[in-house]
């Protein structure tokens, strides 16, 4: 994505807390509940019938970790095979990832490896990748054990939890875990794009975007 | 596809691209054969008079016929169907029921499209007692429609491009064909996953919206102040952004304004696909979306990129910036931002709100008690006009009627194949006239009350074009803006 036009942090003002934002990626396979995630964590809100997503979806959300506060850009994007070669323009630059699977369908969590390995091969090699087994109030359904993505969570260096975006399960925790693990300092050259650099540009109050809409410090 | 047939026409072109030979339907004659009383009476009767005649359908028999012989028959409870399948006979698509399990049924319609084209000739529809079937053969795809709701060949002909123009518009044609050029006996649902409901929305559209039948939208009702304030927040904006090729505003699925480059024209039956997107995702409600989009007249062979957003939450309207940068979102993101507060600024967002719970006008505020109903386009512009149905086309079954009659009155007057280009027919029908008038300016369609003296008409439609005349700023964009 090109540079937004108003970047580069201002030279006072951090003395409030810092602020930082960061551009997060959803990845997997279609109907896996990547825009359900987001809504719930986002909106607070849940569709039992969340239409299939059309291209990507942009959205914004605030967290507060300690004395920062953490802007997550997300883009969630469609998970049909028709726009997997639009991906790289969405994961470039980005900061954090979470790739998601349906523990109920053993399909999407091969679709979810196979997203993992593009992210370590073509993605910025600092990037923090969550790995979500969604859907997990399908317990009776399961056919993703827990313990297998685990070992492989462990084995690939990503952040594990299953979530369920219908009862709320896990997926702030997800996104909170992932905002601890993003690395809050280091000075990020002004003009940017997060760009190549994978540390979350720090900016201010004034700096604030006025787009979101989006409640800050749940 | 109907064994009961007991009258099967071919009606083929003469050769590659030639004209549709119009073999009519000898039922067609009236206009009125569809709604006559049997008929009404036997949809009121549902469907199983109709499948009692087979004897199959015997309880012990039931075991006995065929899954797809079952699927076959739950398809024939619908008026109407649609396939889409590839030259290879891969199902891609069916409109009311699992394309998977109609196999046989698309290598039915695979042979007959072929065993035609054997002979250097192309099948265009079949007719069988009741039913007309439609064949669209282009490029790697078929597109088949199976109809009993009286649809002439051109009007099936019509839907079934607009199907296919949505599919190019998902993947563009260039795409397409570079897909079955290397793989003849791919799966295309595997790329057109999440595209069914932008199918059904617009196969719905098609039956209900006069829309496409008139090549034409419909603008909300504004005041010309508001509309020109509103564009000219857009301009503003956006002039001066490199790339971006159309802006449109879109409140209910009607337009409120298009801004485009100035060298760009944006096609009606472009402006429909994007009418039909917006109206089939809900979703474009709870974000900004970025989304590639082909829109076929403007160039088939390439994507667009659409940043699609809701102007705000107490505000419904649907903003489209077309760019071909695919890297302007957060660009066009901004430039959204300013439209909406200058929006604000001048009260334009309450100006659309209260045109948005208007919903448009009835046939009382027109006040010529003689015409029910009328569709008004304006030639020129490709936009027309409407009166919400009212009594007695408020129920949907009267609503399908009139539309019915509309889409054959259209037919005769102006789609190419038929035989005659009338420029004003007069119709007396058992439930109502149809007066319909074609000029270079416009073309009118009124239902009017079946009572009314022949010479009566024409001065009520007078009034009529008098009123829309009167209204016409509020309820047409009359000048185009450019960046």
């Amino acid at each position: 994505m090109a540079a937004r036009g108003n970047t580069g942090p201002k030279p006072n003002g951090s003395a409030q807390g810092k602020i930082c934002q960061f551009k997060l990626v959803l990845l997997g396979e279609s109907a896996v509940g990547k825009s359900s995630l987001v809504l719930r964590f986002v909106k607070g809100q849940f569709h039992e019938y969340q239409e299939s997503t059309i291209g990507a979806a942009f959205m914004t959300q605030t967290v507060c970790l300690d004395d920062t506060t953490v802007k997550f850009e997300i883009w969630d994007t469609a998970g049909q095979e028709r726009y997997h070669s639009l991906a790289p323009m969405y994961y470039r630059g980005a900061q954090a990832a979470i790739v998601v699977y349906d523990i109920s369908n053993q399909d999407t969590f091969g679709r979810a490896k196979g997203w993992v390995k593009e992210l370590q091969r073509q993605a910025s090699p600092t990037i923090v990748i969550a790995l979500a087994g969604n859907k997990s109030d399908l317990a009776s359904k399961r056919m993703v054990e827990y313990d297998e993505a685990q070992t492989y969570a462990e084995e690939h260096g990503l952040l594990f939890m299953e979530t369920s975006a219908k009862t709320a399960m896990n997926v702030n925790d997800i996104f909170l875990a992932i905002a601890k693990k993003l690395p809050k300092s280091g000075g990020p050259g002004p003009g940017g794009d997060a760009g190549s650099s994978a540390t979350g540009r720090r900016i201010t109050e004034a700096d604030n975007q006025p787009s979101s809409g989006a409640s800050c410090c749940k | 596809m109907d064994g009961s047939a007991t009258f099967v026409e071919l009606d083929r072109s003469v050769g590659p691209g030639c004209s549709e030979v119009s073999i009519l339907d000898p039922n067609e004659s009236s206009f009125y054969d569809f709604v006559s009383d049997e008929e009404v009476t036997e949809r009121k009767q549902e469907e199983p008079c109709e499948d009692s005649e087979d004897s199959s359908d015997n309880p012990e028999d039931v075991d006995a016929v065929s899954e797809d012989e079952r699927v076959v028959r739950s398809l024939r409870e619908r008026d109407k169907l649609v396939f889409i399948l590839s030259e290879a006979g891969k199902p891609i698509y069916c409109r009311h029921g699992s394309e998977e399990k109609l196999v046989s049924l698309f290598g039915l319609m695979q042979a007959l499209v072929f065993c035609v084209q054997d002979d250097d000739d192309q099948i265009k529809s079949i007719t069988a007692g009741a039913y007309r079937i439609a064949f669209l053969n282009k490029g790697p795809l078929i597109f088949v429609a199976v109809s009993r709701r009286g649809e002439t060949p051109g009007q099936l002909a019509l839907h079934l491009g607009y199907a296919q123009s949505l599919i190019v518009s998902v993947l563009t044609a260039a795409q397409l064909k570079k897909i079955f050029e290397q793989r003849r006996n791919y799966d295309l649902r595997k790329l057109l996953g999440g595209a069914d409901r932008l199918m059904d929305n617009l196969l719905d559209g098609l039956e209900q919206d006069p829309a496409y039948l008139l090549g034409a939208v419909s603008c909300l009702a504004l005041n010309p102040s508001v509309r020109d304030s509103i564009s000219d927040a857009i301009v503003r904006h956006c002039a001066k952004l490199k790339n971006l090729v159309f802006a449109i505003l879109l409140a209910d699925s009607q337009l409120v304004t298009l801004v485009r480059m100035k060298k760009y024209m944006l096609h009606p039956a472009d402006l429909h696909l994007l009418i039909n997107l917006v109206a089939s995702s809900e979703s474009f409600k709870l974000s900004e979306s970025w989304t590639p989009i082909c829109l076929p007249r403007f160039d088939a062979n390439g994507f667009l990129h659409a940043h699609v957003s809701y102007l705000a939450d107490d505000c419904q309207a649907c903003l489209l910036l077309l760019t071909v940068d695919k890297d302007q979102f957060f660009v066009l993101s901004e430039a959204k931002q300013g439209i909406v507060q200058r929006l604000r600024r001048y009260k334009c967002l309450e100006a659309i709100n209260r045109a948005m719970k208007n919903g448009g006008y009835t046939m009382q505020d027109v006040n010529i008690p003689e015409i029910r109903h009328f569709l008004y386009k304006a030639r020129p512009t490709a936009q027309y006009t409407a009166p919400l149905f009212s009594a007695p086309y408020d129920d949907s079954y009267e609503k399908d009627r009139l539309l019915a009659l509309y889409h054959r009155m259209h037919q005769r007057m102006l789609l190419p194949g038929s035989q005659r280009h009338l420029k004003l027919v007069y119709v007396v029908g058992k439930y109502e006239c149809l007066l319909c008038w074609v000029t270079a300016f416009f073309e009118l369609y009124a239902a009017i009350e079946p009572l009314v003296e022949k010479e009566a008409v024409i001065p009520r439609v007078e009034k009529l074009l008098n009123w829309i005349k009167s209204e016409e700023s509020r309820l047409f964009i009359l000048t185009s803006t450019t960046f």
